[in-house]
């Protein structure tokens, strides 16, 4: 099976690289914050402010996008 | 003006419009060629129109067309809005977006006229492979280019997901598509017999793996929470989710090719790790569906949420059927049946196609100034249309394959096959036209999605999105401006 002679090689060599970049990501503090991330998207209001949005002002000037409905609080993490 | 201050929409909203165009044109051919097993005239004797010629014109066009263009669109939005930045270069976006279309166009005129390296999934000649190759490593600089100029520090999960599937895509087709030209139009691998295979499986399987999976999770682990206004049930086990895969999938190939030439323990071995897999897989269908835990009244009202739950729920039902399936005394009754056929569909039509058209309803409307889609009614019926269509297809070749599997089996006292193979494709006959009646009904829920985008997006001005002003990395609700 000499296809294995290149498809071998090259998954060990891709699980280093993936090891690699996992620790030196982890080290540089990406995967401290396991709650806030997932907050933060939702912070980001991406719904047009009104339909015509020529004027150039736009969505992303509201604060949240957290609905203020009292059954939908904000989820638990 | 699109200036640096604004998102690039431009080219979201591009590749949004193609998403919705190849998915109606790809899902057309499909229910074709699904008519053309029931009633084989359709083929009306015109070589261009045969089964053999249009089958990889479908799946080129629903896997690379309808399936990347939903990917190029929404990696594309998904690395600005949670970097905040605007697309790396807009000259290569472009690029990739043209570039993109000219594959599919050349796509849609080599494959009927015949001209095939022969390989599933991988079928296009060399000079179209060259330029599947370009347009991908400009899509990985665009991609990667936009996430380290990123003004928010934390990478989010949704592109580490998008991330591995560009790099993965890169590197499975340059090694699979190598090839020794002979002309312009013909082409043979450089590889051979069961090492080609090999190559192939291992080519064809991390297709499904990265693209159809890690790709339209990370639109996953973003449409989904935005949509429920609700955080990820659990970001730590995305991060997991996320590194599991990636440790784990590089070898399921092999299953593609039990009691084929290829080595037993080869084959075993391929076996093993489908059977790995489910663990990752099931804990990120777990983490989505989860996400909607305290919101699940929203499933009311909201026929998106409903396109993104049910999607989950076929990629659980599809992950499980698979790695079944790899399971090699499974495996030697559904190897070559219809039950094959009715497994990828219930990851196609379920998992991909569902997650890609919540996310795009989720998309349209921003990408055109609107609060909502046109007709939410409409995104309704396009939903109960489809899953009506979904399931008849699937339960219809679960049955056909199991008793194509078992008639195939059956011996008599003697040692002589009970059936001869023609009377297992007429066994079939009613399955096929089952199957092609649940192809029409999701092929209608596409129309349907069309027309919605076309009335939603009709004589909308470009969007201008203002990126705000930087978050400090680690603020909690900082508002902007």
């Amino acid at each position: 099976m000499e296809a294995l002679y290149l498809l071998v090689p090259l998954s060990v060599l891709i699980i280093f690289i993936a090891i690699y970049v996992f620790f030196s990501m982890s080290d540089s503090g990406q995967f401290d914050d396991m709650v806030g991330p997932a907050l933060r998207i939702l912070q980001d209001d991406d719904l047009p402010a009104e339909p015509d949005t020529s004027t150039g002002t736009n969505a992303a000037t509201t604060t949240s996008t957290v609905s203020a409905d009292p059954r939908n609080p904000p989820g638990p993490i | 003006m699109d200036t640096a201050i604004n998102y690039n929409y431009k080219v979201v909203k591009q590749f949004t419009i193609a998403t919705v165009l190849w998915g109606v044109v790809g899902m057309l051919v499909g229910v074709f060629i699904a008519a053309q097993l029931a009633w084989p005239a359709l083929n009306f004797d015109i070589a261009w129109l045969s089964y053999g010629r249009l089958r990889p014109l479908h799946t080129n066009a629903v896997i690379f067309a309808f399936g990347s263009s939903a990917l190029f669109a929404t990696s594309y939005y998904v690395v600005q809005r949670t970097s905040q930045v605007r697309l790396f270069s807009n000259g290569l976006a472009a690029f990739t977006f043209w570039g993109w279309q000219l594959v599919i166009v050349l796509a849609a005129i080599t494959l009927p006229l015949g001209m095939t390296q022969g390989k599933e999934y991988a079928e296009l000649e060399w000079p179209i492979d060259i330029l599947i190759a370009v347009v991908w490593i400009a899509y990985a600089v665009v991609f990667f280019g936009t996430l380290i100029k990123r003004k928010v520090t934390h990478i989010y999960v949704a592109n580490w997901f998008y991330g591995a599937y560009i790099i993965a895509i890169a590197l499975l087709h340059i090694v699979n598509s190598a090839s020794v030209p002979v002309s312009l139009t013909k082409s043979y691998s450089v590889y051979s017999g069961v090492q080609d295979a090999m190559i192939q499986w291992w080519y064809g399987h991390n297709a499904v793996g990265f693209l159809l999976t890690a790709g339209f999770l990370g639109m996953m682990y973003y449409f989904i929470p935005k949509q429920t206004e609700r955080p990820v049930y659990s970001y730590r086990l995305s991060i997991v989710h996320f590194w599991a895969l990636i440790f784990t999938y590089m070898w399921a190939g092999p299953h593609h090719l039990h009691y084929t030439a290829l080595p037993d323990w080869t084959q075993s071995l391929g076996m093993v790790f489908s059977i790995i897999l489910l663990a990752p897989s099931w804990g990120g269908m777990i983490n989505g569906i989860m996400t909607m835990s305290g919101a699940w009244y929203k499933l009311r009202t909201d026929p998106i949420l409903k396109f993104m739950v049910v999607s989950l729920s076929f990629y659980g039902m599809a992950t499980f059927e698979g790695t079944m399936m790899s399971i090699k005394t499974i495996n030697a009754l559904s190897h070559d049946t219809d039950w094959t056929i009715g497994h990828v569909h219930g990851g196609a039509l379920g998992w991909v196609g569902f997650i890609t058209m919540g996310s795009l309803y989720y998309l349209i409307p921003r990408l055109s100034g609107k609060k909502a889609m046109w007709s939410v009614r409409l995104i309704d019926l396009h939903f109960w249309v489809a899953t009506i269509g979904i399931v008849l297809y699937i339960a219809s070749m679960w049955i056909a394959g199991v008793m194509q599997g078992l008639m195939w089996r059956a011996v008599n006292l003697d040692g002589t096959l009970t059936y001869s193979f023609v009377e297992g494709v007429k066994a079939t006959y009613p399955y096929y036209v089952i199957r092609f009646s649940g192809g029409l009904l999701y092929l209608s829920g596409m129309l349907m999605m069309a027309w919605n985008t076309f009335m939603t997006m009709r004589g909308a001005a470009p969007v201008r999105a203002r990126i705000p002003v930087a978050f400090p990395a680690h603020a909690q609700a900082v508002p902007t401006v």
